[in-house]
């Protein structure tokens, strides 16, 4: 069997050599020629170029699209108008009072994206630490647990949107559930504190077993020395949480933190098929505005989205280099202690 | 094979099975139709295309079923960046003349044309053009539809001609309060839904130079009332409150399920009607209920367009005279219960609606009859550029009154700036 697999490996690694044999020559010629940081930028070059072409080339095609008007495709069709829709975005009489906005709705998309960015972070980060450290227990069917935590992450955000659409509308599982148990049902889905709380939990729903997989493996990283001397020591199980579990997790934690931050600004699947941006603004998010604005309204304005999307783009990029920042000081700090 | 002999074939093949897949959406003589449905016309069209491919070999066309929305959005990008099918099935046929083919140089008889669809020619082509681009697959009319089992358990009688906004509302909360239903009726979550009842109240949209007016009285005194029917808990909330921006909701499924004894929404749901209630209950057709200045509904529909990017004209031409002669129109009709837009076929008479559902006949002719209340300003608008930049505003601001985001008077100034801003930006 052992000489069968070597006598494979030999005719799958054959074309291999001999194709490296191939490029040997020119490719230490090559490297005369460039010297070693040549050679490394000649290697980068293929990555380089993908990126160049599907991200920083439609990058610059949209900060050019948000300063045009016009509901015309190509550019050149376009009228230049400078800063214009980033303007209109953020032009209000009164900042107090969104309705005095000239694009009031991108304001309610903002104030929404925040509140629920900020709400729905830390209740996943909550929650899927909890699960972790539940999950990073001697649990019986501690595999069936994981996985019945990840599945969700399986499914895709408009399924997902789906289910629970049919499990909180007015005709849904749960209040024919609470109808059958002589409970007054509620509209979930059109009473805005509840269509704002669904939109939370149901993304929660959907992403905590990612984000809780990445902190059990943190978990699983700690040195159980550090456990078992701190039970020797007699150390109260919330200290051992807040002076081992925690810091040693915090690279984990922060990984998780920026995924957790960046999808919340993002949301839009799971959130759209479930309340469509209802009742009334209560849950349009940024991403849904963007949406509306350049493709599912009938006189599109990709020029507004564009801009939209640029601001929306800077968000993101100010909180990745904020985490950034966080997490090299606490790299400085550990390293100093 | 050797290694270099491997090396070489493949990149070829791999080339070759590229340029076959390139080559397979554009070979001369293909014609490729974009077709939504809303009930069983996409069968129905698949088997006049199977007549239409078995009489001429030399033309394949290839029927592309998509839903709706990739009409309503991907479409539109297509056409704009110069692509798309041979032909589509559109309802945004206005905003988006400019991409439609002008068949005329194509057509063996353009009199045809402008004889059995002159009527509605306008309203696929741009101001002041005389190109034909297309006919309508069928007319549509805005309308109310009334389960008439509830009525009757109820005990309350059916509004009869003439009947106000106000009696038909009054009369379904009337059912609602002796059956137990969700609300008392609905309207589909739609700009283009509501007016036919805000022209019905005196309303105009179209000003004096052509271009957008603002709010008028009659567009004021309708969605008041919309609003205060929603606060009251007689219109269905969910239609128009559960959604943010210009998205269309309709309230069909609401209807067929008995959770509102009256539904305004238009002749496209009889397919679906009878398709889905049979004979669960019994339902009519009333046509649309009067405001101050008559009782008008909007007309409206789909049509078949020539789109000008086709690299085949004349066969486009070809399948558009075939689907477009009077015996092919009128089994369409007769078999998807849509109400022909062919003026012979229509003059003929004699449709044999090809159901048997009860419900069906009386339905359409409701509608038919409906169709001579049209109001003047009503009947401007399907040919009117920026209708879709008033109908999306409507929708918008209306329901974020009914959430309890703006007032009243703040949503028609936002209505206003709206649809100023749209017209701006589509210079």
């Amino acid at each position: 069997m052992a000489r069968l697999g070597t006598k494979a490996g030999a005719v799958v690694t054959a074309p291999l050599g001999w194709l490296a044999g191939l490029i040997d020559a020119p490719l230490r010629l090559w490297q005369r020629w460039t010297g070693t940081n040549g050679m490394a930028a000649f290697f980068l070059a293929p990555n380089m170029a993908i990126f160049g072409i599907f991200v920083l080339l439609p990058l610059a095609f949209n900060i050019a699209y948000s300063m045009t008007s016009g509901t015309a495709l190509f550019l050149r069709d376009r009228d230049f108008v400078g800063a214009a829709q980033y303007a209109r975005l953020l032009s209000c009489d009164d900042y107090t009072n969104l309705a005095t906005c000239a694009e009031d709705q991108f304001w309610t998309a903002l104030r929404n994206t925040a509140l629920f960015v900020v709400l729905q972070v830390t209740l996943l980060i909550v929650t899927a630490t909890i699960t972790a450290l539940i999950l990073n227990r001697d649990l019986r069917a501690r595999s069936f647990w994981r996985a019945v935590f990840f599945f969700p992450v399986l499914l895709s955000p408009v399924v997902v949107g789906l289910i629970w659409r049919w499990i909180l509308d007015r005709n849904g599982v749960l209040n024919a559930g609470l109808d059958a148990v002589g409970v007054e049902p509620v509209n979930w889905l059109l009473e805005r504190h509840w269509a704002f709380l669904a939109a939370i939990g149901v993304t929660i729903w959907a992403h905590l077993g990612f984000y809780a997989l990445i902190l059990l493996a943190g978990l699983q990283a700690i040195p159980r020395d550090l456990y078992e001397a701190a039970e020797m020591d007699g150390t109260p199980p919330a200290r051992v949480f807040w002076r081992i579990t925690l810091p040693l997790l915090m690279p984990n934690m922060l990984v998780v933190i920026v995924l957790a931050l960046i999808r919340a600004v993002q949301v839009f699947d799971e959130a759209f098929v479930l309340t469509g941006g209802g009742p009334g603004t209560a849950t349009l998010f940024l991403t849904q505005y963007i949406y509306e604005v350049g493709f599912a309204s009938l006189l599109k304005n990709p020029g507004l989205a564009a801009a939209a999307s640029i601001i929306m783009g800077a968000v993101l990029v100010a909180l990745t280099l904020l985490q950034l920042a966080l997490g090299r000081r606490n790299e400085r700090k550990a390293k100093m202690k | 094979m050797t290694l270099r002999k491997m090396t070489t074939a493949g990149p070829l093949a791999a080339l070759a099975l590229g340029l076959g897949l390139m080559t397979s959406t554009a070979l001369a003589g293909d014609v490729r139709i974009m077709w939504y449905s809303d009930g069983v016309e996409g069968e129905v069209m698949k088997d006049l295309v199977a007549q239409f491919n078995a009489a001429n070999p030399g033309i394949n066309v290839i029927l592309d079923e998509v839903a709706y929305k990739v009409v309503q959005e991907q479409l539109p990008i297509q056409l704009e960046a110069g692509e798309g099918p041979d032909i589509a099935r559109v309802t945004n046929l206005k905003t988006l003349a400019k991409h439609w083919l002008d068949l005329t140089p194509y057509l063996s008889d353009p009199d045809y044309w402008r004889t059995n669809f002159g009527t509605h020619a306008d309203w696929m082509r741009e101001d002041g053009s005389q190109a034909i681009t297309g006919f309508m697959t069928q007319l549509t009319l805005t309308g109310g539809f009334a389960n008439k089992t509830l009525f009757d358990q109820a005990g309350v009688a059916l509004p009869g001609k003439g009947a106000t906004w106000d009696d038909w509302v009054n009369a379904a909360a009337a059912v609602q309060a002796s059956q137990g239903t969700a609300a008392a009726f609905a309207i589909d979550r739609s700009g283009h839904r509501i007016s036919g009842p805000n022209v019905s109240y005196g309303a105009n949209y179209i000003g004096a130079d052509g271009k957008p007016a603002p709010v008028d009285a009659g567009v004021k005194e309708f969605a008041g009332k919309l609003v205060a029917w929603v606060a009251d808990g007689k219109m269905l909330k969910d239609t128009w409150v559960a959604a943010s921006g210009s998205t269309y909701r309709a309230a069909a499924d609401d209807f067929i399920n008995g959770a509102i004894p009256f539904y305004y929404s238009g002749s496209w749901q009889i397919a679906n009607f009878s398709t889905k209630i049979g004979d669960a209950f019994d339902w009519v057709a009333v046509g649309s209920p009067c405001g101050t200045a008559g009782c008008s509904g909007l007309a409206g529909g789909a049509a078949l367009v020539a789109v000008k990017y086709t690299k085949n004209p004349e066969e486009v031409a070809k399948v558009m005279e075939f689907l477009s002669q009077a015996d092919i129109v009128k089994e369409f009709s007769e078999r998807t219960l849509f109400l022909p837009a062919h003026a012979g076929v229509v003059a003929a008479g004699g449709l044999n609606w090809q159901t048997k559902d009860k419900n069906v006949g009386p339905a359409l002719d409701v509608f038919v009859a409906s169709a001579a209340d049209i109001l003047p300003a009503a009947a401007a608008l399907p040919s009117w550029k920026w209708a879709s930049a008033y109908y999306g505003a409507m929708a918008n601001r209306i329901s974020q009154v009914m959430a309890g985001e703006l007032t009243l008077d703040d949503a028609f100034g936002k209505i206003d700036s709206d649809i100023a801003e749209q017209v701006a930006a589509a210079k």
